[in-house]
């Protein structure tokens, strides 16, 4: 019940004073209280559920530079790999590249 | 969703692999506090590709598991009841009580029903208004602010008919326990990234300073994780302890104002006891005197029900990090998820059930140097 689950908004609407709205799980619809985001949010935009709550917004531009950040770490990690087999490479004298 | 899929992108995986393999100058002990982080890092392995540069400890962050067993026998007391129709999150329903589960009352004709949302059981009370409607309101920081909505829309719409058995706890003040514990072998912290959703991290400042750990708020997926790890062990290295947000895409300092409010509202501490851990002062939620009447355990007057736990059943141990699963003498014997012993088997978050389903039945070895 811990899991909490990212989904994007469909459609907001006021349930007698409480913000409830539709959130979209990757193709499974759901009906989610939005109440604790709803100054927050907007249709599109993406939230964590957790147990028919809304209790946080995931920030797209964010999500978007994380991965950036790491994706360009991993290619620098792989270069400096592939620099130090060249190393050895020239000290053994067995150059593969 | 976008960036979901990325956060398991293999490739970048291997690159921040590299990086801790490479940052780590000796092997690290370090505890992840949520059991969904624990479930990626079984089920990808992670702990066995960092075998050489951490030891991952699991912590207790599995709300099923942590449910004391007198708070199960108060369950099933109350559900017994032909006026109560008794309603609970699906993991609750197989977690064993003294004599049987809240399966076997419903078998007995009981009325038990799972429901997604504590708001679907106070719906549940408004269409029967001649049925007593009890929600077993259990978790961490991240239920917290579903339970404390239903309870808050039961005062506000006088819905009378409608309690909740309550058997909150809170992250830090377990986080406190476990240092404090003589025999304690955490050095870092991944941080539970959705509690702090909800909570932020301003808690986790004083453990951080107090016991010189580093605290990540980390979340779920397997490249979070790694990157949790990762800042974790360079804040080791160089001798930091700081709290540190590995998850800034869904979690700010603050965390979500309008939930932690409400949460505050509606619940104030007291001590509470963790199932194989014992009783840690001020770690659990009770509803306030205004929200008194929505209580179940007064309502029924189970509060009297206290029950000593099992010896078989090693949970305790799991849970403070002093045994791995597999080390336990029932592990896939006597306790198997079709027949749990205890609450570590039978959740989905369970550190014991991520072990049995994902078959790491071996303890990664650090490779000889």
């Amino acid at each position: 019940m811990c899991l909490g689950i990212p989904g994007r908004i469909l459609d907001i609407r006021d349930d007698f004073g409480l913000p409830m709205g539709t959130v979209d799980f990757g193709g499974v619809r759901r009906d989610v209280c939005l109440a604790y985001v709803a100054d927050a949010v907007q249709p599109g935009d993406y939230v964590v559920v957790h147990v028919g709550f809304a209790i946080s917004r995931v920030d797209e531009e964010e999500a978007k530079r994380t991965y950036e950040v790491l994706k360009e770490m991993s290619q620098l990690e792989e270069l400096e790999w592939m620099g130090e087999v060249a190393d050895k490479a020239i000290e053994t004298g067995e150059r593969t590249l | 969703m976008r960036y979901l899929s990325e956060y398991r992108d293999p490739a970048v995986a291997r690159g921040l692999v590299a990086t801790i393999q490479k940052t780590a100058t000796r092997r690290w002990v370090m505890m992840e506090v949520c059991g969904g982080q624990t479930h990626t890092i079984v089920k990808q392995g992670l702990n066995e590709l960092l075998a050489d540069q951490v030891e991952m400890i699991h912590g207790p962050g599995c709300p099923v598991c942590v449910t004391p067993l007198e708070q199960i026998d108060k369950a099933l007391a109350i559900a017994a009841r032909p006026d109560v129709i008794f309603t609970s999150f699906g993991d609750m329903l197989r977690v064993p009580g003294s004599d049987c589960d809240l399966q076997a009352i419903r078998a007995r004709g009981g009325q038990v029903r799972i429901v997604y949302s504590p708001l679907d059981a106070l719906q549940l009370a408004k269409a029967n208004p001649d049925k007593e409607v009890v929600f077993f309101a259990v978790g961490f920081e991240t239920t917290a602010p579903a339970n404390a909505m239903a309870v808050h829309r039961a005062k506000q719409l006088g819905i009378s008919n409608f309690s909740v058995l309550v058997s909150h706890v809170t992250v830090p003040p377990a986080m406190r326990a476990i240092l404090a514990d003589p025999e304690n072998r955490v050095q870092a912290f991944l941080a539970a990234g959705h509690v702090c959703a909800v909570m932020g991290w301003t808690e986790y400042d004083p453990i951080a300073a107090e016991h010189k750990v580093p605290i990540i708020v980390t979340g779920f997926e397997p490249l979070d994780i790694l990157e949790g790890i990762s800042m974790a062990v360079k804040q080791l290295e160089e001798g930091r302890h700081e709290v540190e947000n590995q998850y800034v895409r869904a979690v700010s300092r603050e965390g979500t104002v309008p939930a932690r409010t409400l949460v505050e509202q509606v619940f104030g501490l007291a001590d509470r006891k963790w199932r194989g851990i014992g009783e840690i002062p001020m770690s659990g939620l009770v509803l306030r005197d205004e929200y008194m009447a929505w209580d179940a355990e007064t309502k029924f007057g189970v509060g009297g029900i206290h029950t000593e736990e099992s010896s078989e059943c090693r949970a305790g141990d799991v849970l403070r990090g002093q045994l791995k699963p597999h080390q336990c003498p029932a592990f896939g014997k006597a306790c198997k998820p079709e027949h749990p012993l205890g609450a570590p088997m039978v959740s989905s978050e369970g550190a014991c059930a991520a072990y049995y389903n994902y078959g790491r039945l071996r303890e990664p070895e650090a490779a000889a140097k």
